[in-house]
């Protein structure tokens, strides 16, 4: 019978099923932070137990960190007790932790991968719903709550239904000045912030093909902004020689065996998905968001929609999501007055958005009244951008270049956007007060933060492009 | 977790879409190491102008003395958003045992069910008649037959929780009660898999 992807994946990993219930699913890499994991622990202890499986825990700080001064004692009280919590749990029960001052710190969606954790055909979880970007490997990663990451602790497995599954096809090339932010903003804006939910998402066709693995990992983060239970696409020779080599990597034998396992997994051919998109590249365009959802996405040059001309779902929450962002519906989104750029969150911080926010500013200078903050994804980021000369070229340009951690994408620890005003933002998530209370965020692509830090406005980036 | 048979209560209705966790609990307030106090931030800036608790916004329902009850009522597509289980925690905190929508995101259902907080979907219908009910209105949800009725009018519908997750929740059980119950089965599987 010819399986999905995610069937061939799902299917493997069942210790056993439960009439009429969920599966006792078997979880192979667990990733912790700071700030999902510390009642977990404390659940585990009430019950006496030690994490069943400590060598298949991986944990980083990351939600809380400063991305200034980082060697100091973190200043604010309850971010430092976090993260002091999850030093003490992970030296307790075993846990390697990839803390502050460790060259592997970082987002832990960033880490994953470029330490060669993150593998084809394995089950990933994770206490944030971000996990979803680790699917870009060919593996069915997804978000947990705090009960859940307690339950792997203990158990290391997870009650689990079957997800029913979708493909997102998109084909065709993509046009100058496009980037992989864009497609999923363009597919967000089509099947809406809650399209997926119930489904994972297996994404393919030739446009996401040729993407990198980092661009695809942009992908499948903001999977779980369509709702969806995860994102996922087969590996292919791209993956392979993305995960060769890094530090936890299989090697030798070990990396030829996996290799012929990793091969077989891919959707057969015609297998049936219970819902399934066709897009082509060649209609995307760079793309912004304008509301306070992440499927309230138009292209750059295109209007504010009218509650005449937007979709069902955001048709009720039209007004209130203009108001908050001090928006009128029919209006152009360019030529909008631009107050911070934010450009970092493991959708979009790794060395591939560095370069290509580095490559476009070079030379060029920031808009006078604009504050840019360009936030690394990880230690090993941060230090090939120095390497690279990056750091140097974003100085010129008036771009802080900052140290690793989630920072402006969820405002936990400093560095919030003030009230009212207005960040273009390469992260995954525009709610309100997501980058600080009454901040107004506009997701972008990192080429589209960088053309507005430049001209301090929304701006079609390819007009600057040659 | 604390066993749920049936509720009948007056409901908080809270008649907005695509409300996601952010909303139900900001960030700012997920430092801390424990599951308790999380109820008063529970909609912190949907209650308050500026963070301040002394200027409170007159027309949010929980802040609405007519409004009452353990039924939290809302708008389709609700716990959108980040896996922060402390928005369920604070749900259940502020004293809500069941939330009602016409549809609910993945994690945060998982996360209700796993702190005996019950997420009851309806149909869009359904949900809009709940709406324009008075603020007397008594709900009764029951869990073993798996309905909830509009008390004044009769209305009745029928909804869908799977027969273990029922079980657990009627009986106050949890899943890492029943993982660690099949340890031996893990690992078996771990031994047949080389794990
Ligand atoms: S960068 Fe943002 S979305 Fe990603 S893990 Fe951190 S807080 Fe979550």
């Amino acid at each position: 019978m010819s399986k999905t992807l995610f069937e061939k994946i799902w299917e493997k990993h069942i210790v056993k099923t439960i009439d009429d219930g969920p599966s006792v699913l078997y979880i192979d890499r667990h990733f912790i932070h700071e700030v999902t994991s510390p009642q977990a622990f404390t659940g585990l202890n009430k019950r006496g137990i030690k994490v069943l499986r400590p060598q298949q825990t991986i944990a980083t700080a990351d939600h809380n960190v400063p991305t200034l001064n980082q060697h100091l004692p973190i200043k604010e009280e309850l971010s430092r007790l976090q993260v002091e919590a999850l030093k003490t749990n992970c030296a307790e029960h075993g846990i390697e932790l990839y803390g502050l001052g460790h060259p592997y710190q970082g987002i832990v969606h960033v880490i994953g991968p470029e330490l060669g954790i993150t593998q084809p055909g394995m089950t990933i979880v994770c206490g944030d719903s971000h996990t979803s970007t680790h699917g870009a490997f060919g593996s069915i990663a997804f978000g947990i709550g705090t009960s859940e990451v307690e339950m792997v602790f203990a158990s290391q497995c997870l009650l689990q239904s079957k997800p029913k599954l979708m493909r997102i096809n998109v084909d065709g090339k993509l046009n100058n000045g496009v980037v992989s932010k864009d497609i999923v903003l363009y597919i967000l804006s089509k099947i809406t912030a809650s399209g997926a939910t119930g489904y994972a998402v297996e994404f393919a066709g030739a446009a996401i093909r040729s993407l990198s693995m980092e661009a695809r990992m942009t992908i499948c983060n903001m999977s779980i902004e369509m709702g969806g239970r995860c994102g996922l696409i087969a590996p292919d020779e791209t993956t392979f020689e993305y995960i060769q080599g890094k530090p936890l990597a299989p090697k030798g034998e070990k990396w030829q065996a996996s290799l012929n396992n990793w091969k077989s997994l891919y959707s057969d051919d015609n297998t049936v998905f219970d819902k399934e998109y066709f897009f082509n590249a060649a209609d995307i365009q760079p793309m912004i968001t304008y509301g306070t959802n992440p499927g309230m996405g138009i292209g750059v040059s295109e209007n504010i929609p009218t509650t005449e001309t937007i979709n069902e779902n955001d048709k009720s929450g039209l007004a209130k999501s203009l108001a908050y962002m001090g928006l009128q519906q029919g209006v152009a989104i360019k030529g909008q007055k631009i107050d911070y750029v934010f450009i970092g969150s493991c959708t979009n911080s790794r060395i591939e958005d560095l370069r290509m926010v580095a490559s476009f500013v070079k030379g060029k200078k920031k808009a006078d009244d604009v504050e840019v903050w360009i936030v690394p994804g990880s230690k090993q980021v941060e230090a090939q951008a120095i390497k690279e000369g990056i750091d140097k070229i974003f100085e010129e340009a008036g771009f802080q270049l900052r140290q690793p951690g989630c920072s402006a994408c969820l405002g936990m620890n400093e560095d919030k956007i003030p009230a009212g005003k207005y960040c273009i933002s390469t992260s995954n998530r525009n709610f309100e007060g997501r980058q600080g209370a009454g901040a107004r965020t506009l997701l972008a692509s990192p080429l589209t933060a960088a053309a507005a830090a430049i001209t301090g406005f929304v701006t079609d980036v390819r007009e600057l492009l040659n | 977790m604390k066993a749920l048979t049936t509720i009948q209560s007056r409901f908080v209705p809270i008649n907005i879409e695509n409300i996601d966790t952010d909303q139900i609990i900001p960030a700012r307030f997920l430092k801390a190491t424990t599951k308790d106090g999380f109820g008063k931030n529970l909609f912190r800036d949907w209650r308050y102008y500026n963070d301040d608790e002394s200027k409170t916004r007159a027309d949010f329902p929980l802040n609405m003395s007519q409004f009452d009850g353990e039924i939290l009522v809302a708008g389709k597509n609700f716990g959108c958003g980040s896996s922060r289980e402390h928005a369920a925690w604070s749900i259940l905190d502020a004293g809500f045992r069941v939330v009602v929508s016409s549809f609910f995101a993945d994690i945060f259902k998982n996360n209700a069910l796993n702190n005996g907080v019950l997420p009851v979907q309806v149909s869009d219908e359904f949900l809009q008649q709940i709406f324009l009910q008075d603020n007397n209105t008594e709900l009764t949800i029951d869990l073993q037959n798996q309905t909830i009725t509009i008390n004044s009018t009769g209305e009745q519908e029928h909804f869908e929780i799977s027969n273990y997750k029922k079980t657990c929740l009627l009986n106050g059980y949890d899943d890492i009660d029943y993982l660690l119950s099949v340890k031996k089965d893990i690992e078996n599987y771990e031994t047949v898999n080389n794990l």
